[in-house]
Formats: C-alpha cells, sequence, structure tokens
C-alpha cells in the first residue's frame, strides 16, 4: 500500500465471527510482516476476538463464518444495516464450507449423535453461506481463506477500487508451478473443478485438492465423478469426496 | 452484610469463540457463577461418520483453526491406532516439531495480545503499538517463528496440509531446517529471554488467587509430554489413553452448547499449568530457570498464572525443537511414503496435548475403512466446569470490590484459561443477573 494514495479518513473497518473455526481470523493475524503496516491505513472498530471496543457503523465488516443459528440470522441483519460493504471471508461464509456438511444428513440425526436426549436444548438451522441471507459484496475464498487474496481485496477497497475474481480452476495455478500431477502418482485430486486463487497449495505440497474453495462457475460434475471413478474411487466416494467442501450447493445445481 | 450482585457479559471479549459470564448474588448468597457457552453448535462428530480415513483429519482440523494441528495430531493417531498403520521415527519427529510449533504460536498470541491487554490496562493489544512497539515487535517475530515452523512442515500454518495418516505427503529439505534452526538459536532464544523479563515486570499486577483443584495432563517417561503420553491425574495417577471415557466423564448441562467434565472432584484442571504441575522437572534447563525469575513454583494452585505457564512453554518449545531438528538432521531425511495399508479394523483412540490441554479423538471404522462412530472431547470443555468452581470461590473473596473490578477479575480469570470456544462447541461475556449493588 503506497501512502500517496490511502485516503484522508481511514476506511472504519471490522470484523465478525459466525459459525466457524476463527482460523479465518487466526490467518489474518498470521500477516505478521504486514499487521503494522495495514494498521496504518485503517481503523479497526471492532474485532471481539482481539478488543473490547465496539461501533455503530462500518465502512467495510469482513464476515468470518456460516450462518446456523436463529440469532445468526438476526446479527448478520443488523450487521449489514450498518455495513458499507461486507466481504465474507473464507469458505464457511462463501459457499458454507465444511459445515454445510451437517446439511446432508437429517438434523434430528445430527442433534442427537452430538447431545443425545439433550439434542433440544440448543436451537439450529441448516449451515448457510452469508449470500443466503444478505447480499454480500465481495468473497474470499478458500479453508483458511487465501492471505494472498486476503491481501489483494484488502488493498483494492481500502483504495476504493474493484478487485478481480479469479474464475479458472486449481489446475490452471497448479500446471504454472510445474507440478507433477497427483493423478500420475495414484492420487485422485478436486483441482479440476475447484475455484483457483490458492495457488495450488495443497497440490503443490503432494495433497490432494480438497474443493475447499468451491467450485468453478461451469463446474461439470459428471465428468469430475467419471475422473475419480476411473481413478480408483467407488461412485459413493466420489460422490462424498465432492460434498466434502461443497454441500451447501448440491450437486443437482451442478451442471 | 447482605449483598446483591447481578454481573451479565454478553459475548466476552479477547477470547477464541462466543460466551457470557453470568453472576447472580442474592442477599450475599451465590445463586449463579456460570460461564455460558452460547457458541452455534457445529455437530463434527455427526458431520465424521461415513468419512474415509483419508478425509477424518481434514475435516477435524477445522473444529477449530488454532488448534487445528492438534485436532489432525490427534486424529492421525486415532486413525492409525484403529487401522494398524505404523508410522517412522521421522513421521513422529516431524509432528513433535509442528506440536512446538503450534504450541509456540498459541502460547504467544495469548499472552501478548489477548492477557496483556488486562495487566496494562488496555481495551487491545492495538493501542499498545505506540507506546511499547518494540515488545509488539517481539511477539509478531516469535509468531512468525513459530508460524514458520508450521509453513515449511506442513504447509500452512492453519489447517495443516501435509500430515496424513501414516506419514507426510512432502517433507522439508534439510537447508529449511537448518534455516529454522538458525533462527529458533538466534531470534527465538533471545526473544524468549526478554519476553520472561516483561512478564516478571508485570508479574504483580496477576490477582492472587488460590484453589487447589484436580490436574490433569499427558505424562511420558522420556520427555515433556506434549505429544504423547499416559494420561495422568494428580489425584489418582497414571491411566492408559485407552481408559480417557473413565477421566472425561461428559456431562450435558442447559447453560452451555459445549458439555462439561468431572472426574475425581466436582472438575480438574488441564493446560499449561496442569502440564507444569504434573510434569515441570521434565522441563529443559532454560525453562525451569524462566520459571523461577518469574516466580511460578511447583504445585501452582492460582489459575491466572496459567498465562505464566504457557511462557515457560515457550521456552521449552524453542529448546526442544532445535534439538528436533538435530536428530532429524542426524538421521538424514528420508522421502518416505505415508503407510495407508491397514492391517486391521476396529476402534482407535489418539491423545495429544494442545495449547489449552488434553484432547482426545475416539473413531470406529468399518471394513471399508469409513467412520462409523466418532467422539472428540476438547480440553476447553473439560476445563469449564472447573472455571465455574473457580467463579464460586472467587466472587464472594472480592465482593467488596467495585462491581467494575469484579467484572474485570472474572473476565481475566476466564481469559487465562484461554478458552477455546468454537473447539468446544461441539465461549466468552460476563452476566451479572440484578444490578442492584449496594
Ligand atoms: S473457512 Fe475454514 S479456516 Fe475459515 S473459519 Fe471456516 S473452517 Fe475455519
Ligand atoms: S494435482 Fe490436482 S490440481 Fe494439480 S493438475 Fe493434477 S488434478 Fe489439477
Amino acid at each position: 500500500m503506497s501512502t500517496q494514495t490511502a485516503p484522508k479518513t481511514k476506511p472504519q473497518i471490522a470484523f465478525f465471527d459466525f459459525t466457524s473455526c476463527e482460523g479465518c481470523q487466526l490467518n489474518k493475524l498470521n500477516l505478521e510482516n504486514h499487521l503494522l503496516e495495514i494498521l496504518e491505513h485503517v481503523d479497526i472498530v471492532e474485532f471481539r476476538e482481539a478488543m473490547d471496543d465496539k461501533a455503530d457503523a462500518y465502512d467495510i465488516a469482513f464476515i468470518e463464518g456460516s450462518i446456523s443459528t436463529p440469532s445468526c440470522v438476526e446479527r448478520i441483519h443488523d450487521i449489514r444495516r450498518r455495513a458499507k460493504i461486507l466481504v465474507a471471508l473464507g469458505s464457511c461464509a462463501v459457499t458454507g464450507g465444511i459445515n454445510a456438511m451437517k446439511n446432508l444428513q437429517p438434523i434430528e440425526d445430527v442433534r442427537e449423535t452430538v447431545y443425545g436426549k439433550d439434542k433440544y436444548l440448543f436451537p439450529t438451522l441448516p449451515a448457510m453461506p452469508v449470500s443466503a441471507i444478505v447480499k454480500v459484496d465481495y468473497e474470499i475464498h478458500g479453508c483458511p481463506m487465501s492471505i494472498p487474496e486476503f491481501l489483494v481485496v484488502f488493498k483494492a477497497l481500502v483504495m476504493g477500487k474493484q478487485p478481480i475474481k479469479p474464475d479458472s480452476p486449481v489446475c490452471v495455478e497448479c500446471k504454472l508451478r510445474e507440478n507433477e500431477c497427483l493423478y500420475d502418482r495414484g492420487m485422485v485430486c478436486l483441482g479440476p473443478i475447484t475455484l483457483s486463487g490458492c495457488d495450488a497449495i495443497c497440490p503443490s505440497f503432494g495433497q490432494f485438492c480438497t474443493g475447499c474453495r468451491g467450485l468453478v462457475p461451469d463446474a461439470n460434475k459428471n465428468a469430475m465423478l467419471d475422473i475419480l471413478t476411473d481413478h480408483g474411487l467407488s461412485l459413493q466416494e466420489a460422490e462424498k469426496r465432492l460434498l466434502l467442501f461443497n454441500s451447501y450447493k448440491q450437486p443437482d445445481t451442478f451442471k | 452484610m447482605s449483598k446483591n450482585l447481578d454481573i451479565n457479559v454478553h459475548h466476552l471479549t479477547r477470547v477464541e469463540g462466543h460466551g457470557n459470564i453470568v453472576i447472580n448474588m442474592k442477599e450475599g448468597r451465590l445463586e449463579k457463577a456460570e460461564l455460558q457457552i452460547v457458541e452455534a453448535p457445529r455437530y463434527f462428530e455427526a458431520l465424521l461418520k461415513g468419512r474415509s480415513f483419508h478425509e477424518a483429519a481434514i475435516i477435524t482440523s477445522r473444529i477449530c483453526g488454532i488448534c487445528a494441528l492438534g485436532h489432525q495430531i490427534a486424529s492421525l493417531k486415532a486413525t492409525e491406532d484403529a487401522l494398524g498403520l505404523e508410522v517412522s521415527e521421522q513421521t513422529i519427529l516431524l509432528r513433535k516439531l509442528l506440536v512446538n510449533g503450534a504450541t509456540l504460536q498459541s502460547n504467544v498470541l495469548h499472552v501478548y495480545f489477548l492477557v496483556a491487554p488486562d495487566l496494562l490496562n488496555a481495551p487491545s493489544v492495538f493501542p499498545l503499538i505506540p507506546t511499547h512497539k518494540n515488545v509488539i515487535l517481539r511477539a509478531l517475530r516469535m509468531k512468525r517463528l513459530a508460524n514458520d515452523i508450521g509453513d515449511i512442515v506442513s504447509g500452512r500454518a492453519v489447517h495443516p496440509i501435509t500430515p496424513v495418516p501414516g506419514g507426510f505427503t512432502h517433507i522439508p529439505t534439510a537447508g529449511e531446517l537448518k534455516e529454522l534452526r538458525r533462527r529458533l538459536i538466534e531470534e527465538g532464544l533471545p526473544d524468549v529471554v526478554e519476553t520472561v523479563k516483561t512478564i516478571k515486570s508485570l508479574a504483580g499486577r496477576i490477582p492472587d488467587f488460590v484453589r487447589e483443584t484436580e490436574y490433569i495432563s499427558l505424562q511420558d517417561k522420556n520427555e515433556y509430554a506434549l505429544y504423547d503420553g499416559e494420561i495422568f491425574s494428580s489425584d489418582t495417577g497414571a491411566t492408559a489413553v485407552r481408559n480417557y471415557r473413565d477421566i472425561t466423564s461428559e456431562f450435558v448441562v442447559a447453560h452451555s452448547t459445549s458439555k462439561h467434565a468431572r472426574h475425581a472432584r466436582s472438575s480438574y484442571m488441564v493446560g499449561a499449568l496442569a502440564r507444569w504441575n504434573n510434569n515441570h522437572n521434565q522441563l529443559t534447563e532454560i525453562s525451569l530457570n524462566a520459571a523461577e525469575e518469574m516466580g511460578l513454583k511447583p504445585d501452582c494452585y492460582n489459575p491466572y498464572l496459567n498465562n505464566v505457564a504457557q511462557v515457560v512453554e515457550c521456552a521449552h518449545c524453542v529448546e526442544d525443537s532445535i534439538a528436533i531438528i538435530d536428530r532429524l538432521l542426524e538421521l538424514g531425511l528420508k522421502n518416505e511414503k505415508p503407510n495407508q495399508t491397514p492391517t486391521k479394523y476396529g476402534v482407535g483412540i489418539g491423545s495429544t496435548e494442545v495449547p489449552r490441554g488434553i484432547l482426545f479423538h475416539e473413531y470406529e471404522y468399518d471394513r471399508k475403512g469409513n467412520i462409523v462412530f466418532a467422539n472428540c472431547i476438547i480440553p476447553t470443555g473439560q476445563n469449564l466446569a472447573n472455571i465455574d468452581d473457580d467463579m464460586k470461590k472467587l466472587v464472594p473473596e472480592i465482593i467488596d470490590k467495585p462491581k467494575k473490578d469484579i467484572t474485570k477479575q472474572l473476565e481475566m480469570l476466564v481469559r487465562a484459561y484461554d478458552p477455546c470456544i468454537s473447539c468446544s462447541v461441539h465461549l466468552l461475556n460476563v452476566k451479572f443477573i440484578n444490578d442492584s449493588e449496594d
């Protein structure tokens, strides 16, 4: 960020957490080398995990986590009313992420598995992305949200510009990094239908893409299932793998 | 003296997750003193059903971003136990290095960014940046070093990538490990020494409160137990990890979406202070000196000093990481394929120490390698009953103070445990119920 272009009054920004692991917020605190610099350009007015202060209005509100209880719904409406720009941070907020896996099972069974006969003590809804309830202006994908992507969007918004959205699959970034394809090493990988922007971090470390960033716009489910079953998964295993991070977007909404 | 007090801290700040503190005293009788956990439940045990052993650790990592590595380790150990997968010495050493990195990062974050503002009367770390710039830069440097251990060995400190059942998908190079070793010695050790001085200078502001309780942690014959060991209770001694349910007996209470636990008494404590009380004689020399300098003595019954025990562990993690890297380099790094050929199917239990205390995962697998049953027992859940018991003793002791001071001291108490509420729901605000104070 260059000092010349910083606006005269600093943007008021806030961070909120909903149903999540708070890993995205933590990832942000892991920006050790950039943190003090960022703080010179914005005022953080609310960030419950790190500070006591509260504020009434925000230029940019960053939302982590899924909507999964009636009180989440109330709280997100309230934040939306007070925020000029609302950014969803990480898979839980953008696609429902891992939380949405619970939507695949009857909710009564899910509650009973965890709380037994005491299941009625705690209310729950299906896990939903933030955009299911309120308008979301920008999305930063990933589980955890990718730091380079966060910095790009953050800088653009603070400078009043439009960030560019990725739409190619992870395979493109993976090829650019000249990785040996995991399919050639006898593994299976969701890179072909997963949205890029992570710099293919998992395949670059020898691990399969889990699909955590959500699907590319024209994801072809049947072609992906064919690839997975050709490489040793049963149809049932292949479908489950696709749903790991993409349960909210049910398979029939694929093309 | 008849006394009424109502405290209600809604969504306690500077803790991980959502919780409320509720205190209600009527005519000098304490009717309610509880930490209410209001985090939305996430139902991980249900999510694991039907999932393959390749996916279990990927899913459980998402229980908590701060304890992600710990959840992965416990998960991998449970899976390996259930499927009969042996792992190599190199795998164990790399995992121990990761555990040190994660413990260091979490303890630094907690002590510097979440607890220090209380001791300096600030609402957060941000106003301290201009006045304590060198201290903050040191904290950021230590966090970066800790996270670099995670980034280099596991691909990413939050939700590690490379640790899988049976081993690693990728290992660091000797050059990367040597560079880490250099930084641990040149940055890590001096920064730990300075941290000890900072905490020593603030130690007088840590509340003086004593309540003896049962302390539970892992214990390992050969070393200060963070990665592995047997369960050890200060009341009842050692027991095998396989008997963990006898220790944790979980129960559901209405004021918390996180289950509570009890063992020999109405509550027990886990975490850095429990580890210190049970295993302090196995710490490295630098850590023991640090403890002495900050005034932390064995058999410490002041829960606020959990934060001092965390600093002592920072010293240990830096020193122990250097020793682990030396051993890895001596063995010579080998590209090993993860051992993922099950030799049996059934029940497996994995336990490890995460920064907040002892963690258990138990899975049962079917013959296809899919989970049919899962149970995860989280440290913060184990500490909740102990926090309630602490508050019940503390409130009457400080009841003559102004309400603002009582609230702050209660918030500090809860923060001292470094509660991890996302984890435990499967926490935090103080509520005092009638506001008539006389
Ligand atoms: S997207 Fe992933 S890292 Fe971020 S809060 Fe959700 S589970 Fe945690
Ligand atoms: S490893 Fe995965 S992301 Fe990389 S090219 Fe192969 S399928 Fe695509």
